[in-house]
């Protein structure tokens, strides 16, 4: 008790801090550049000035952050991934050749890959067919909410609800794994799915499907809604029926935003951590390249040459969706 | 036409059989882990939750009274009681050696070494007699196969919440929580109306910043502010992980999103409401204070649900720059640690994920406009 009661204290100093800066900053401000009593001249002058000034009073505190968390943290991870492991020896480009030759490594870029197919194209898919499905029936609402609650589970509470799903008890023990009586019912034999090697990848992948599908479904629910209605229309006068209306008049009119939860997905997938060392971490070649990394980061007291390459690596496949995003919001903007 | 309705009619069925399962399979996850969470831990352990509702037969071993507590009775020494101590059920076999589990049927008189016999009734009623004393410090054991109806109880709720450190953590996870949501709405409010309304140079470079922002993986923050964070705590003498360093890190990692949302909301904002008021002589300050400030409550809310769901359930960063002590372990890093140490005790772990996920549920349910709109906001863009 006492213990959230000095959080909820933090927290009000933290906002009266805030408060007080940026009122205080204000004020500081305008007292400075008074343009009371001051010659029309002077006064324009020190209006302009406040105008140059003010914006970045507003912006401070956030830049500062962002620099301090963000920023600064990218370029200190790239110059760490040419030192060694305790950041104090320059040794080039020795933990990337490294990381080449480290099965490990291949095994969890291979993973990564497979991770980034799957998990955005089924959740997408899924997401789209559920959107379709429930705007065709009165209680949708209820069926997206339900749906679209997995969202709010953590990721290690997800693994744990699918941990006891591919959970296995021994040989001629009755099975409490929703997967395997299914299997046994229907004449398969139990096995510790998490176990077996390539398949077990993707039964963590479902997971993240099932958490994800929600979030696509929203998103794309809200763009068919959006559609034109004489499109859809004019397809029905011109006796297109159902299928050929969805596939060929709304998807095409979607696809943007099919894009946008497709990459969101992406750099989703990119970070996975938390599924992957909660089910297995990293054995029976399940390993992904964000839970190798942390791996490194503490392995042996921790090698921060190894770690911030591997964090490098998931950058680099990240910076692509980053420039086309940056591009799309400047489009945006350009718009308005 | 009759087969056209009957086609159209075949279409709805199809279509609300198809949304069902769907659901279905959306929520059954879920609803197995909240009822196993219910289930007696004997029960749990060897029977799937679907067959909850249904009698178990069971193998089960009991134990008798401590001898101490014997009576004498006719010249035997008697042990007496029911094995089923709390709950009821159907006993079909008995035995009182472990070779041999279920040698004998209910109400039959076993004779065990030195004239001691066993008899053990259908209700579960069982009588130990021997003409010695028994001794020994603890009881006799029993073997017997029974019919246990279904038993739902909170016990295991009572168990993770008192013996197993949940209650704690769920704490600690509000100690966390609370302040890293509240403390960035108000640093990227400002900050997004700057960028939404006000003109500088650099502007169009920061926009385009927070949006690159967005997608940074945090694995690229964390070595560099772990040294960071140890050299701080070095230069003050005091340790490097706590609550001070976690919450300013959830604040920092929240604020892209936080102004890109708020940017939008706020940059959508009528324009001739801002006009008239600096006709008025209204400075930006005010501005931001009386009108923005009001008029983008929800915007505010969105990001303080997505805020509160992300910090709750994140496990990435409390590992990081929290510590393991009893008084900083988060409910997800417990989880963590119970998945190692409790692997197979399942009712330990399916009350436990159950009560983490409690919070953001109810925030979820309650709060779900908010997120749709966010969510909307955020996403919805060259579409």
């Amino acid at each position: 008790m006492e213990q959230i009661l000095s959080a909820l204290l933090v927290m009000l100093l933290g906002i009266a801090g805030c408060v007080l800066y940026f009122v205080g900053s204000n004020v500081l401000l305008d007292r400075i550049y008074s343009i009371e009593g001051k010659s029309p001249d002077a006064a324009s002058r020190n209006l302009r000035r406040i105008a140059m000034i003010r914006p970045w009073l507003f912006m401070g505190p956030a830049l500062l952050a962002l620099g301090i968390y963000l920023v600064y943290p990218v370029f200190e991870s790239l110059r760490l991934s040419l030192y060694g492991r305790s950041s104090e020896e320059f040794v080039g480009l020795a933990n990337y050749l490294w990381l080449f030759d480290d099965e490990e490594f291949r095994q969890s870029f291979k993973n990564n890959m497979l991770w980034l197919i799957v998990v955005p194209a089924l959740s997408t898919f899924f997401g789209l067919i559920i959107a379709a499905l429930t705007d065709r029936v009165w209680w949708g609402n209820i069926a997206k909410s339900l749906i679209f609650m997995p969202m709010a589970i953590s990721f290690i509470g997800a693994s744990i609800i699918w941990k006891f799903i591919y959970d296995y008890r021994g040989e001629g023990a009755e099975q409490i794994g929703l997967l395997n009586a299914v299997v046994q019912y229907f004449g398969g034999d139990a096995q510790a799915w998490i176990t077996v090697p390539f398949w077990n990848n993707i039964f963590l992948m479902i997971i993240l499907v099932w958490v994800q599908t929600g979030f696509a479904m929203v998103i794309l629910s809200a763009a068919l809604r959006g559609i034109p209605e004489e499109t859809v229309e004019a397809a029905v006068i011109d006796g297109a029926n159902g299928f050929q209306i969805f596939f060929k008049i709304m998807i095409p009119q979607i696809w943007g935003t099919i894009a946008v939860v497709w990459t969101t997905i992406t750099i989703l997938v990119l970070k996975v951590f938390d599924i992957v060392l909660a089910m297995t971490n990293g054995q029976w070649s399940t390993q992904v390249l964000a839970n190798l990394m942390f791996d490194w980061m503490f392995r042996g007291g921790g090698d921060f040459g190894r770690g911030a390459a591997i964090a490098v690596v998931i950058m680099i496949l990240v910076v692509p969706i980053m420039i086309w995003n940056i591009r799309q919001a400047n489009q945006d903007s350009g718009a308005r | 036409m009759l087969q056209a309705t009957k086609n159209r009619a075949a279409v709805t069925v199809f279509l609300h059989l198809s949304v069902l399962i769907l659901v279905i399979m959306w929520t059954l996850p879920t609803a197995g882990l909240f009822i196993s969470s219910l289930r007696d831990k004997d029960q749990l352990a060897v029977s799937g939750w679907w067959t909850s509702l249904a009698t178990s037969q069971q193998n089960l071993v009991g134990r008798s009274l401590d001898p101490d507590k014997q009576i004498e009775r006719d010249g035997r020494y008697i042990l007496s009681g029911n094995v089923f101590e709390e709950g009821t059920g159907v006993v079909s076999a008995f035995g009182w050696q472990s070779q041999n589990p279920a040698e004998f049927t209910p109400g039959v008189t076993a004779e065990m070494r030195k004239g001691q016999q066993l008899t053990v009734q259908p209700d579960g009623q069982y009588e130990f007699s021997s003409p010695e004393p028994w001794t020994g410090s603890r009881g006799k054991r029993i073997f017997y196969t029974a019919d246990i109806p279904p038993r739902f109880t909170l016990d295991n709720y009572r168990e993770v919440l008192s013996s197993e450190g949940i209650g704690q953590s769920f704490i600690n996870s509000l100690t966390v929580t609370i302040p890293a949501t509240v403390i960035p709405i108000l640093i990227a409010a400002f900050a997004a109306y700057a960028l939404a309304w006000m003109q500088f140079p650099g502007r169009a470079i920061l926009i385009a910043t927070v949006v690159g922002l967005l997608v940074v993986p945090l694995q690229m923050s964390l070595i560099p502010l772990l040294q960071m964070y140890n050299g701080v705590g070095a230069f003050f003498g005091v340790g490097a992980k706590g609550y001070l360093g976690i919450w300013l890190a959830h604040t920092g990692f929240g604020l892209p999103l936080a102004i890109y949302l708020l940017r939008n909301y706020i940059a959508g904002l009528p324009r001739e409401i801002m006009e008239s008021a600096r006709v008025d002589g209204a400075n930006h300050f005010t501005i931001f204070r009386k009108i923005v400030l009001p008029l983008s409550f929800p915007a505010l809310a969105s990001f303080a649900i997505f805020q509160f769901l992300w910090v709750w359930n994140d496990l990435l960063i409390a590992m990081v720059f929290l510590g393991n002590g009893e008084d900083e372990l988060v409910l997800t890093g417990r989880l963590r640690e119970m998945l190692g140490s409790r692997g197979g005790n399942w009712e330990i772990l399916t009350a436990s994920a159950f009560i983490t996920i409690t919070v953001p549920l109810l925030v979820f349910f309650s709060l779900q406009r908010y997120l749709v709109r966010g969510l909307l906001a955020g996403s919805v863009k060259g579409g």
